[in-house]
């Protein structure tokens, strides 16, 4: 069904030596792995926002707006880290030609995009109470809104290019080139003055009360594990769609054509 | 639990529409990404056939 990738498909011998490079054994490896990461993004999502909305204390400065800041977080770290793992296999597939890699580049692409925009939306609410305005032009906010036209910027060109070799090619570059971005929306709140706050938490020190704290961390956790989920379950798609020419795929999808 | 009556969680003591747009924004997001994913699944099995 998808005539482009069989044609460019490498002669599997050629990188069996990853262990896990092989699209089968990927397959049912994420398979088992990804309703774990449902079990504990349900979980810990429940612990987090039990804790979060119910027991942590209201802030002494913030009021209750500060709330935001259980989801706010989170989604801006995974924004962050979500776009190197995706600028990082795009790499990967670059050096070593690896279908697969390039798969989990552009699975990670859309969940990004969407931590991306939650951050900013998330902020742009906290904003509103705290500084009394949903957006300015500072660094931090700026460099997280091009992490989003990154995001965009990769999705449209890698749909853009037929040739889904070249695509690949094109996108995973323009996400390398992107990297740079990355530290600058981190570092932002140290070099420019800025009206966002800076780190809450540090790995030598922290401002915030513990209850928070881990409300905070739990949640990223529940994130992450969400992130996992969907961005498996995606590679997982992409893999049988585009080695629905092999047998192994083929028996797949007739076995989960019976289930349904 | 810090809370004193339900109206009081609801209303975040004024912040409510701030918190409860992030997120139940937050939550719609994730839940039409789910689901897209499952449709796109579930695309993906009936159009093997063609194969």
């Amino acid at each position: 069904m998808d005539i482009k990738s069989t044609l460019s498909k490498p002669p599997s011998s050629s990188w069996n030596w990853f262990l896990f490079a092989a699209p089968s054994r990927f397959y049912f490896l994420a398979k088992k792995i990804i309703p774990l990461c449902w079990a504990l993004a349900f979980v810990l999502g429940a612990i987090g926002l039990i804790m979060g909305l119910l027991y942590a204390p209201t802030d002494a400065q913030q009021g209750d707006a500060y709330r935001i800041i259980f989801i706010h977080v989170p989604a801006a770290w995974m924004s962050m880290l979500l776009y190197v793992a995706m600028a990082f296999w795009g790499a990967m597939g670059l050096i070593f030609n690896a279908r697969l890699a390039y798969r989990l580049s552009n699975s990670i692409a859309i969940t990004g995009a969407l931590m991306t925009f939650i951050a900013l939306w998330t902020g742009a609410l906290w904003g509103k109470p705290t500084w009394g305005t949903w957006w300015v032009w500072d660094a931090r906010l700026t460099s997280e809104l091009i992490l989003l036209f990154l995001y965009i910027a990769y999705l449209s060109l890698y749909s853009a290019i037929e040739d889904q070799r070249k695509a690949s090619k094109a996108a995973s570059l323009l996400a390398i080139i992107g990297v740079v971005n990355v530290p600058i929306i981190y570092f932002s709140v140290k070099w420019w003055n800025t009206l966002h706050q800076g780190a809450s938490i540090t790995v030598t020190k922290t401002s915030m009360q513990s209850t928070m704290l881990m409300a905070m961390l739990i949640m990223t956790f529940a994130f992450w594990a969400y992130a996992f989920a969907v961005i498996l379950s995606r590679v997982n798609q992409k893999t049988l769609d585009e080695e629905s020419h092999t047998d192994w795929a083929l028996t797949e999808l007739k076995r989960l054509k019976a289930t349904i | 639990m810090i809370w004193n009556s339900f109206s009081d969680f609801i209303s975040m003591h004024g912040y409510g529409p701030y918190v409860w747009g992030s997120f139940g924004l937050t939550l719609a997001l994730l839940v039409i990404e789910v689901i897209q994913l499952r449709l796109q699944r579930k695309k993906l099995i009936a159009m093997s056939d063609l194969t």
